[in-house]
């Protein structure tokens, strides 16, 4: 390590510290959370009160508003699209593998930074400078992209179509292409860290699993995600330079479009191609945090370790072949829909795994129930809920009649986002003592849990219900449809609960940024954990260990062994004479 | 105005916020204990917690059922609906045993083995009976899952409609349009190049086979009778959804797609059963624009007779083409 100064700007700017990036990854993430957050707070009073005005638009750009004061319907859709993309891309892949992967993998594999720090730094800078492109389309005078996160054409090919499929939609895609480079620096970083750099002792047996969950995480986005650049650059061609890789047969406005031959079934191929993977590239990592959180605070090893990384690999080897259950109703093939049921509904096999190896691990436990484990344990409670509807969605035949309602959004917002939101909490909670050197302060870290665990079912639970009504997404309003007009209590309920969940994020926030400056200061294994990054000093250095690197003589699981008298043997502790290891 | 008040109210919650975290670091100080170390009564504290909330949440979802039962959609009124309807019954009754068992399970465990300082945790690794237990079981369950549903697909998608009434289900930016084959049962040819303000839906009037199909803005079907529902767009990917019917199928610009199925209960039926406000509606079910949540086309089940007398008031192609001439 090269003891050269450190200015402000390569301290805290253009840092090659991965410690410094992964908070500048969080910080990033937690603010577009708040965008995104806020966004949902929005349309969500749309839907109690449609058409009606609201004080909160103020927030809004003046023309998204019509002159009663009410929302414009495509700026509705703007809306929805806007929050999407954020969550699943900017907060909780970006927000959620960018921060914990530079922050965990050096320190728990025992390395003193990523392979590339260089490249560590473009990725987060190629982020930041798409994140700036995507809120700037906010601003634009048609509007940002309104197609639906999935921008599917023609739709999204179409400024005739609607207005944000315009320079807004122009924008969206070069941010997504940013986004996609700097997440694939990022990525093969990742891995590349984990298989080389790995300290003397480390094999791969020994990896705790928030490692191997970020390994298969980076591996999935790696593969995955060429794939949605190359789905996003044929539609720039189809959007820019007249050609048909998604347009056939359209008369829109009156006029009679060029284009023949092109299918817009490709590209949802293409799109959940990626997309599929997606959806485990957010939750993974979640789960991964869930159980190094699990088994720290129930002071027990994760039950069933090898079998955890199998349902890992097995969730990522299943999830690139079953994106085709986005498109049943696309009139594919039904043999393929078949197909697709099949592999679809076989992840409930290593999904069930997880979860009873979960509750395995809570048995008999001496549980502390820090703030982290809270969110921990809500995180395996809302992959139960919302993985089980799953079943439902999956299966073709049953996908028929809940396709596209509110069943679907109840459905992924339990399962993907509020599990990997809460996988996200527990981490921030978990290591933020190793991140600031600072405690957040328990008590506030209790109410933030306890209002956020009421107010998320209370949001999401009874969309079910809606879809089961029949009720489309991406509606606007329901008042068109009289066979809607008694949803609109659940609708009431539904935002209430939001609006409550946003401002109760505010305990969040002001905890973080308080900790950070006042908070009390923290131990040097402030849990009692066994992993490597607990063995590094509290102040933040880069190299992260001021000597050599530790070696690691036990797999990282080590908690109330009976050959030891505490209730947790670090990794660095050789094993005890005639002691066999797990 | 407002914004001083929001300000001023945002000030408070924080100054509150600050308040809380002092005070319980002072009342920490005197009871000399680290204020974030957490303690065995905080463990009591969040453990009951769990389990109350928990609870509560199950409480809440029981709730739901029960109020909200009423505003579900109503039985299937169609041959294949019901055989959907069926395996839906059955996966959301397998769904509930195992939430309503492994869910408590979750809460329960978090207040049994609350950490106590005289406790020890039980150092259990793993057991690979249990594991292939609880594989083996998740798998022979599902295999029956998909078995039934692929069964219950196939039966959808394979139905036998040698006998069904072919009407296609036009769509654009924002509405439907139905146009039903003549007594030969044939569509006539279509082509988006000749769409304009006198033929809506570009019917191409030199195939003899246009000359004798109806154009419509509502669809009316014989209750009993197999329909072939064949659907096209102009413009935006549109997806028609038939909810009574268990029916949806997404509508492609540049592709014909298609759902075949029968209906089983007349429009005056479902009136009866469930309110005089009763109608089959048509909705658009895919992201389409600004008026996507208000695209609609009324559906109408009766019987023969009534049907009958309905189609033959409606003009054919080739009549409205005379009348123009």
């Amino acid at each position: 390590m090269g003891h050269h100064k450190e200015t402000f700007i390569t301290k805290y700017i253009f840092s090659l510290d991965h410690k410094m990036i992964a908070k500048q990854f969080l910080l990033t993430g937690m603010f577009m959370a708040l965008v995104g957050m806020l966004m949902s707070a929005i349309f969500r009073v749309q839907l109690a009160n449609p058409g009606e005005s609201s004080i909160l638009y103020n927030l809004l750009p003046s023309n998204w508003v019509n002159e009663a004061g009410g929302l414009n319907p495509d700026k509705y859709l703007a809306l929805v699209t806007m929050h999407g993309t954020i969550l699943v891309f900017w907060v909780l892949t970006a927000g959620l593998s960018g921060t914990f992967a530079n922050f965990l993998i050096p320190l728990q594999i025992g390395a003193r930074d990523m392979a590339s720090g260089f490249m560590n730094m473009l990725s987060y800078w190629f982020f930041a400078i798409a994140t700036v492109v995507l809120m700037s389309s906010i601003w634009v005078e048609t509007g940002p992209a309104s197609a639906g996160w999935t921008i599917y054409p023609p739709l999204s090919a179409l400024p005739q179509a609607i207005p944000g499929s315009g320079t807004g939609m122009t924008l969206w895609l070069i941010a997504i292409t940013l986004f996609v480079v700097g997440s694939l620096l990022g990525g093969l970083n990742y891995i590349v860290t984990v298989l080389n750099l790995r300290t003397k002792g480390m094999s791969m047996k020994r990896l705790p699993l928030t490692v191997w969950a970020l390994l298969i995480t980076a591996i999935l986005g790696v593969l995955s995600f060429p794939v949605l650049l190359s789905c996003g650059l044929l539609l720039i061609f189809d959007r820019s330079f007249g050609t048909s890789f998604y347009l056939s047969d359209i008369v829109i406005n009156g006029e009679i479009l060029h284009n023949v031959g092109g299918s817009p079934i490709l590209f949802q191929h293409l799109f959940w191609f990626l997309g599929h993977p997606e959806v485990y590239i957010i939750l993974l990592p979640a789960l991964g945090i869930v159980s190094e959180v699990i088994s720290v605070n129930s002071r027990k090893p994760i039950f069933g370790y090898k079998a955890m990384v199998g349902a890992l690999l097995g969730i990522a080897f299943l999830s690139f072949i079953v994106w085709g259950h986005h498109m049943f109703m696309t009139g594919m093939n039904p043999f393929l829909g078949s197909v697709f049921t099949f592999t679809t509904l076989l992840i409930a096999i290593p999904s069930a795994i997880k979860v009873f190896n979960y509750l395995a691990t809570l048995w008999r436990g001496n549980i502390r129930f820090t703030p982290a484990m809270l969110f921990a344990i809500a995180a395996v409670s809302t992959f139960i809920t919302g993985g089980l509807t799953g079943l439902i969605l999956g299966d073709s035949a049953l996908d028929i009649n809940v396709h596209d309602t509110y069943f679907v959004v109840g459905h992924f917002h339990i399962v993907m986002g509020l599990s990997a939101i809460y996988g996200m909490l527990a981490g921030v909670y978990h290591w933020f003592p190793k991140m600031y050197g600072k405690m957040m302060n328990k008590n506030l870290g209790y109410i933030h849990f306890w209002t956020t665990f009421i107010c998320a079912y209370g949001v999401f639970f009874p969309m079910h219900f809606l879809g089961l009504a029949g009720l489309p997404r991406r509606y606007y309003s329901n008042t068109a449809f009289p066979m809607f007009d008694g949803l609109s209590d659940i609708n009431d309920i539904i935002t209430f609960f939001a609006l409550a969940g946003a401002i109760f994020q505010v305990i969040f926030i002001f905890n973080f940024i308080y900790s950070i400056f006042k908070g009390t200061k923290t131990t040097k294994n402030p849990w009692g954990s066994n992993t490597l990054e607990w063995d590094t000093p509290i102040e933040r250095i880069h190299g992260n260990w001021p000597g050599e690197l530790p070696t690691v003589h036990r797999w990282a699981y080590d908690y109330s062994n009976p050959n030891s008298d505490e209730d947790f043997i670090p990794q660095t502790v050789p094993l005890k004479e005639g002691e066999e290891e797990h | 105005m407002t914004s001083i008040l929001v300000a001023i109210v945002t000030l408070l919650v924080v100054a509150a916020m600050v308040q809380i975290v002092r005070v319980s670091e002072l009342l920490a100080e005197l009871k000399k204990e680290d204020v974030n170390e957490v303690t065995e009564s905080d463990n009591k504290t969040q453990s009951i917690l769990y389990l109350v909330i928990g609870f509560g949440f199950l409480v809440f979802v029981v709730w739901q059922m029960i109020a909200w039962n009423d505003l579900l959609l109503p039985e299937a009124a169609s041959i294949h609906g019901a055989k959907i309807d069926a395996l839906m019954q059955f996966t959301m009754t397998l769904i509930l045993v195992v939430f309503f068992i492994t869910t408590p399970m979750l809460f329960i465990f978090s207040y049994l083995y609350r950490g106590k300082k005289s406790n020890n945790a039980y150092f259990f690794a793993h057991n690979n009976k249990l594991e292939l237990i609880w594989t083996i079981i998740p798998t022979i369950v599902l295999t029956g899952v998909i078995i039934y549903g692929l069964k219950t697909w196939n039966e959808t998608m394979n139905m036998d409609l040698s006998s069904a009434k072919y009407i296609e289900i036009h769509s654009k930016q924002f509405g439907w349009t139905a146009r039903y084959s003549g007594e030969d049962n044939k569509l006539g040819k279509s082509d988006f190049r000749l769409i304009d303000a006198t033929n809506a839906l570009g019917v191409d009037m030199t195939d003899n086979n246009s000359l004798d199909d109806k154009i419509t803005r509502e669809v009316h079907l014989v209750v009993d009778k197999p329909v072939l529902l064949q659907f096209r767009s102009q413009d935006i990917i549109h997806s028609a959804f038939l909810p009574h019917f268990r029916v949806q199928m997404n509508c492609v610009p540049g592709l014909i797609t298609q759902f075949g199925f029968t209906p089983t209960k007349t429009t005056a039926q479902m009136k009866q059963e469930e309110g005089e406000d009763f109608e089959y509606i048509l909705l658009c079910n895919k992201i389409c624009g600004s008026a996507h949540y208000n695209m609609q086309m009324k559906f109408i089940v009766e019987t023969q007779a009534e049907y009958d007398a309905w189609i033959a008031q409606q003009k054919t192609l080739g009549q409205k083409l005379l009348t123009q001439r």
